[in-house]
């Protein structure tokens, strides 16, 4: 390909192994980050045709999904017979296949999308695959990441590439700059509110844009957790000045004469004067406020100043499946969302669980407490930002407002462990998604930010962060 | 991998936009270390109570519809996780073919590597489709892959579009690893370049 590039097709290009005539082509995949719920097949797959993993040192292991985040944990024992079998199952397969892993019991672990960029596994200009779709975080760092089944799970294993034909180029510009209580969430969620869930289907997001360069690395991997959310397989941040001083000094980044090396290949990932993008979004960054869903799809974003919406206020299959969203979340149409109470509070999630998120729910929550009756857990993404944020004394606060300060997963986000919200239960959650029983059979969830989590923590109902500060 | 060649079945309507894998297979059945069993908990909270009893309005539950081998479905079908446990669950129940006008990426490609065929149409052809499997058990129809077509039960005839590659894996059940690892030497001969070039990796 010649003519100017997209960062998406400098890094594509930089990791074709080999194309057919119909433009299938091989990908080499540099990383391959493995959880306990989506690898235990593939394993067994292999083993079946008597096959390696192909480079273990390449591929990260971390139990995350279904660990019990209570602090009794550490006294072993996973109660739950079937999460213990598939943490078990990991814990066998990191051993017999060799690869590297981080065990429940090791304070690196935490959700394997916080951990990769934590230890330095995450690098600018890499491929980057796991059987998750909020894979998309990584491409913060300038990094192609996308989610993968279990299917190819087990060709990643085996071959270290993944048969790919290649994506659209779609670019979300944020201009301008964002107004104080508005975050990277508050970012991501417009973008999706505006674009819908199906917005960005065939296409690698680059996000960019003045907005997106003032965020912080935390605040980038927030952005492009969610490029799923909308559709796209990938979302991706040219790196920068940032970037490298995050990566710098981390386990296991570049050090010396390889650091100056990989400096100087990664300050050319960005994309090209006058390349092309086969579709263009553009949102001033003045425009976005702190917002809300209200339905059961991610696109159900609107201002937290906003009401309730009504089917009408729709048009073809969205009528039906917003009448839907409403009767299951429990809505009328025209109520305040301010006067929406809430019954538990959920911070944390590979979305909003890193330590930038934990401070500004801390901003809000210090010398405050929660409403009475209300149920609040806050579970940081790491063993390493628990302990971070224990330094900093942002789990005193937690503590004193009357919240919970738990051990690092992914927890209420998907509730396959302990944590769960009942039928009818209200949520407001910093998590990504807000499906029908995502958080527990008949719960309802409210997505939001940390702040805003932290603001909806002391009045029982979703509330405008901006009136706290 | 099962082939898929041609089907000719029972196809059930699901016209909501935007079902997504939490609701195809809720995360409670993703503590398996199988590939099978998830049938009886396809699309399981719309399909029963709490207590376990089946839910009559839904549609998989209705007599016509309890050997459903294709689903006509709304809009971005399969949005959300990446989940394979979606396709199995589909495939264990016994469905082989998804028409859609649109399904979210990973799921789409999740269903090739499963014996399942996911199908895009023009939204006026899946609203033909979907009428057509409001019809109940009588209403039977062909998906052809060779020809890349769909006929209703009445015999209006669709034409589909479909990755070469993908087709040609589907229709002789070819395992992916064992094509991939013919070309072994270009793995080997892209990690040796890659070395020199970014020794970091």
């Amino acid at each position: 390909m010649t003519g100017p590039k997209t960062l998406y097709d400098k890094i594509w290009d930089a990791h074709v192994v080999s194309t057919s005539d119909d433009g299938t082509c091989l990908l080499y995949i540099d990383r391959h980050l493995v959880h306990e719920v989506t690898s235990p097949q593939a394993f067994e797959g292999l083993r079946l045709a008597g096959r390696k993993v192909r480079a273990p040192e390449k591929t990260i292991a971390v139990p995350d999904h279904n660990v019990p985040t209570t602090l009794d944990r550490v006294s072993g024992v996973i109660a739950n017979e079937e999460s213990r079998i598939q943490v078990d199952a990991l814990d066998r397969n990191a051993r017999d296949f060799g690869v590297v892993y981080y065990p429940v019991s090791d304070v690196r672990q935490g959700i394997v999308h916080i951990v990769g960029p934590e230890q330095g596994w995450t690098l600018p200009g890499m491929t980057v695959v796991c059987g998750d779709s909020h894979t998309a975080t990584h491409g913060a760092f300038g990094a192609l990441a996308h989610g993968i089944g279990t299917s190819e799970v087990e060709h990643v294993l085996a071959t270290q590439t993944l048969i790919q034909k290649k994506s659209r180029n779609m670019k979300v510009e944020i201009t301008g700059h964002l107004s104080p209580g508005v975050t990277a969430k508050d970012i991501t969620l417009s973008v999706i509110g505006a674009t819908g869930t199906a917005g960005g289907t065939g296409h690698v997001i680059e996000y960019c844009g003045t907005a997106i360069e003032d965020l912080s690395m935390e605040g980038r991997m927030t952005v492009c957790n969610m490029a799923i959310e909308g559709g796209a397989r990938a979302g991706l941040i040219a790196p920068d000045e940032k970037t490298f001083a995050y990566v710098m000094g981390r386990p296991h980044a570049p050090k010396g004469a390889q650091w100056e090396a990989a400096l100087n290949w990664w300050k050319t990932l960005k994309t090209d004067p006058g390349a092309h993008f086969d579709k263009v979004v553009t949102l001033k960054g003045e425009d976005i406020a702190p917002v809300v869903t209200w339905g059961t799809s991610p696109e159900d974003v609107l201002p937290i100043t906003g009401v309730v919406p009504a089917p009408s206020d729709f048009s073809g299959g969205k009528v039906e499946a917003a009448q839907r969203s409403l009767d299951y979340m429990g809505l009328t149409p025209g109520m305040k969302l301010t006067d929406i109470k809430i019954d538990t509070v959920f911070i944390g999630s590979c979305t909003n669980g890193r330590i930038e998120d934990l401070r500004a729910a801390a901003a809000i929550l210090k010398g405050r407490k929660i409403k009475e009756g209300m149920r609040a857990m806050v579970v940081p993404g790491s063993g390493l930002v628990r302990a971070q944020a224990e330094e900093e004394g942002l789990a005193q606060i937690f503590i004193d407002a009357g919240m919970e300060w738990r051990l690092a997963g992914c927890s209420m986000c998907l509730a396959m462990n302990p944590d769960q919200l009942a039928p009818g239960e209200r949520c407001a959650a910093t998590s990504n998604r807000n499906f029908e029983g995502r958080q527990g059979r008949g719960g309802r969830t409210h997505l939001l930010s940390p702040a805003m989590a932290a603001a909806a923590a002391i009045t029982g109902r979703l509330t405008d962060v901006r009136e706290m500060m | 991998m099962q082939k898929f060649t041609t089907l000719t079945g029972i196809a059930a309507p699901m016209p909501l936009v935007n079902i997504d894998t939490d609701m195809i297979i809720p995360k409670q059945f993703l503590k398996t270390i199988a590939r099978t069993g998830l049938g009886k908990n396809l699309f399981d909270e719309m399909r029963y109570t709490q207590d376990g009893a089946e839910i009559p309005g839904f549609v998989l539950n209705q007599p016509a519809y309890r050997k459903t081998e294709i689903l006509v479905a709304g809009d971005n079908f399969g949005c959300g996780s990446s989940r394979e446990h979606a396709p199995w669950a589909l495939l264990d129940f016994g469905i082989r073919a998804v028409i859609s006008t649109s399904f979210a990426d990973i799921f789409f490609n999740n269903c090739f590597k499963n014996g399942i065929l996911p199908i895009v149409l023009p939204r006026e052809a899946v609203a033909v489709l979907m009428e057509d499997a409001r019809k109940g058990a009588n209403a039977r129809m062909t998906v052809d892959l060779a020809a890349q077509t769909v006929a209703s039960s009445d015999g209006q005839v669709f034409p589909f579009e479909v990755d070469a590659f993908k087709k040609h894996c589907l229709l002789n059940g070819l395992d992916d690893i064992g094509l991939t690892l013919e070309k072994v030497r270009a793995i080997d001969s892209f990690e040796a370049t890659a070395a020199q070039s970014r020794p970091w990796v």
